[in-house]
C-alpha cells in the first residue's frame, strides 16, 4: 500500500483503547446505536407480522409470531460494523438462525446458492447462503434481551454480523433462495456485492 | 443482464482552498478535487486523515455544494469529542490537504426533472445535502416549486441564513420556513416549536402534489418527523431520510 499523506495536526484524540485486530480497517468504535435508514421507520406489531422462506415463488415455509417464537432460539454475543464507518462491539441478539430455520423446512441443505432478503418497506439486501449457514446468519427479534426496537429493524431483522450491517436488513419479512446473484437496494445504488469489512468492501469497485 | 465495469472510488489529495465560518460551530471547507466525476445534490464523501504515526479515521460528509459549481464544498459542524470535525474545523486552514473519496450514495438524492414539488426539512446540519438540492435548483431554469422547513437552535446556529434567505427573496417560489427551538431574537416572529404535524401541515405541499420529501438531521429528528409524515398521509416511499447519528464525529 501507498505511504497516505499526513494531515498536518492531526492526531487521534480517541479515549478508548480497542485491540487493532478488533476493529475493522476504517473503522471507530461508538458506544451509541445509530440509526440509518432510507425512509420512515415502519411499525409492524408481532401479531401482523409472518415471516417466510421461498423457493422459485413458492413458500418453503411460513411463520406467524408466535410460531416463530416457538422455533428452537439462539443467543450470540457479536461486533457490528457499519458501512458508515461506526462499529459496535458486543451487542447481543437472540433468534433462529439460518440453519435452524432450514431444519424447520426438513431441509438438510440450502435450495440455491444465493439468497435475497426482502424487508417491509421494499427494502433488499442480498446475501451468498455460504455467509448464513453454520451459525453465520439468523433472525433476530431480541436484542440486549429486549424485543428489538422499531428503529433497529423490530420486530425481527436479518443479522449477518461478518459482514457491514446494511447487509442485516431490517424489518425482514422473507428469505428468498436464487439460483443465480442479483444485487438488493444498496447494492445496486453503488455500495460493495458483498460487503466484508475486513476487506473494507464499502462501494462497488472497493 | 450487462455487466458494467465497475470504476472504483479511488481515494485523491484534495487542496483546502478557502474556509468559511457558517456558525460559531459550523464551517465550509471548499476543496478543490483534481478529478472529480460530478455528483448528484444530497450525496456525501468520504474523507481520510492520517496522523503522524500512521493513525487514520475515515468519516462521511454530505456535499453542500450544487454539481455545477467548481469547488467541492463540505460543511462541517463541531461534535463534541469529534476528533475529524475538531480537526476540520478547528486545526484545518487553507492550503493543507487530506484524503477523499467520493461521491457515494445513489438515494437520498434529488432529481429535478422528475418534476414535483420538492419539500426539504432540515434539523441542525441536517441542512447541508438539502441545500446542495436548493443551489442546484436556484441555477436551473424551470424551477419545480419547494419549500424548506429548517429547525435550528437559535438564530445564529442558522447555516446559510444569508443565502437562504437571498435566494427565497428573489425566487417566488420557494418559501423557506425557520423555527428555533431554544432561543429566539426579542423581535422574532417567525416560529419557535420544534416541528410538531401542525407545522408540517402548514407548510409542506398537500400529499396529492405527490411532494418529493427529504429530511436530514439528528436521528431522533428524522424518526419524530418522517413519523409525522406518515399519520399525515404521505406515502412512505416519497419520503427520503439521512441522519446525522448521535456518534458522528
Amino acid at each position: 500500500m501507498e505511504e497516505a499523506p499526513i494531515s498536518r495536526g492531526f492526531r487521534s484524540r480517541r479515549q478508548e483503547q480497542t485491540p487493532n485486530d478488533r476493529v475493522p480497517p476504517g473503522q471507530y468504535v461508538t458506544t451509541d446505536f445509530p440509526v440509518l435508514s432510507a425512509g420512515p421507520t415502519p411499525r409492524i406489531a408481532p401479531e401482523d407480522w409472518t415471516f417466510g422462506l421461498e423457493l422459485a415463488g413458492s413458500a418453503l415455509g411460513k411463520w406467524n409470531w408466535a410460531e416463530f417464537e416457538a422455533l428452537p432460539q439462539t443467543t450470540i454475543k457479536t461486533d457490528i460494523h457499519c458501512v458508515t464507518k461506526w462499529s459496535k462491539l458486543d451487542t447481543t441478539w437472540r433468534g433462529v438462525t439460518f440453519d435452524d430455520l432450514l431444519k424447520a423446512v426438513g431441509r438438510s441443505e440450502p435450495p440455491a446458492p444465493f439468497v435475497m432478503a426482502h424487508c417491509e418497506g421494499g427494502y433488499t439486501t442480498n446475501i451468498p447462503v455460504a455467509d448464513l449457514v453454520d451459525g453465520k446468519g439468523m433472525i433476530a427479534t431480541r436484542y440486549e434481551g429486549l424485543p428489538i426496537l422499531p428503529a433497529h429493524g423490530g420486530p425481527a431483522r436479518l443479522l449477518v454480523p461478518h459482514l457491514y450491517f446494511w447487509k442485516s436488513g431490517k424489518w425482514v419479512r422473507r428469505l428468498r433462495f436464487m439460483k443465480k446473484d442479483e444485487r438488493g437496494f444498496w447494492e445496486s445504488l453503488g455500495y460493495h456485492n458483498y460487503g466484508d469489512p475486513r476487506k473494507e468492501q464499502r462501494y462497488d469497485g472497493d | 443482464m450487462t455487466t458494467v465495469p465497475v470504476r472504483r472510488l479511488e481515494w485523491q489529495l484534495i487542496d483546502v482552498r478557502k474556509i468559511v465560518v457558517e456558525t460559531p460551530r459550523v464551517k465550509s471547507l471548499l476543496l478543490h478535487v483534481p478529478s472529480w466525476r460530478g455528483h448528484l445534490p444530497g450525496q456525501h464523501v468520504d474523507i481520510r486523515l492520517t496522523a503522524e504515526g500512521g493513525y487514520q479515521a475515515q468519516r462521511s460528509y454530505s456535499i453542500a455544494s450544487p454539481p455545477e459549481d467548481k469547488l467541492l464544498s463540505l460543511t462541517v459542524e463541531l461534535v463534541d469529542n469529534g476528533e475529524v470535525s475538531h480537526y476540520l474545523t478547528v486545526d484545518l486552514r487553507a492550503g493543507d490537504q487530506f484524503e477523499l473519496r467520493g461521491p457515494i450514495g445513489g438515494y437520498f438524492v434529488w432529481n429535478p426533472a422528475i418534476g414535483y414539488p420538492l419539500c426539504l426539512i432540515a434539523g441542525g446540519s441536517g441542512i447541508v445535502p438539502l441545500m446542495a438540492m436548493l443551489r442546484h435548483r436556484d441555477k436551473r431554469m424551470g424551477r419545480v416549486p419547494a419549500s424548506l422547513l429548517y429547525s435550528s437552535r437559535s438564530l445564529e446556529d442558522v447555516i446559510y441564513r444569508e443565502e437562504l434567505d437571498a435566494m427565497a427573496h428573489r425566487d417566488p417560489d420557494l418559501r423557506v420556513i425557520n423555527t428555533l427551538t431554544r432561543k429566539q431574537p426579542p423581535n422574532w416572529s417567525g416560529h419557535r416549536r420544534r416541528i410538531d404535524k401542525a407545522l408540517l401541515a402548514e407548510t409542506c405541499f398537500p400529499a396529492k402534489q405527490k411532494p418529493r420529501i427529504f429530511v436530514c438531521g439528528s436521528t431522533s429528528f428524522v424518526e419524530d418527523v418522517s413519523r409525522l409524515l406518515v399519520d399525515l398521509g404521505y406515502d412512505s416511499l416519497s419520503v427520503k431520510t439521512e441522519r446525522f447519528g448521535p456518534s458522528g464525529g
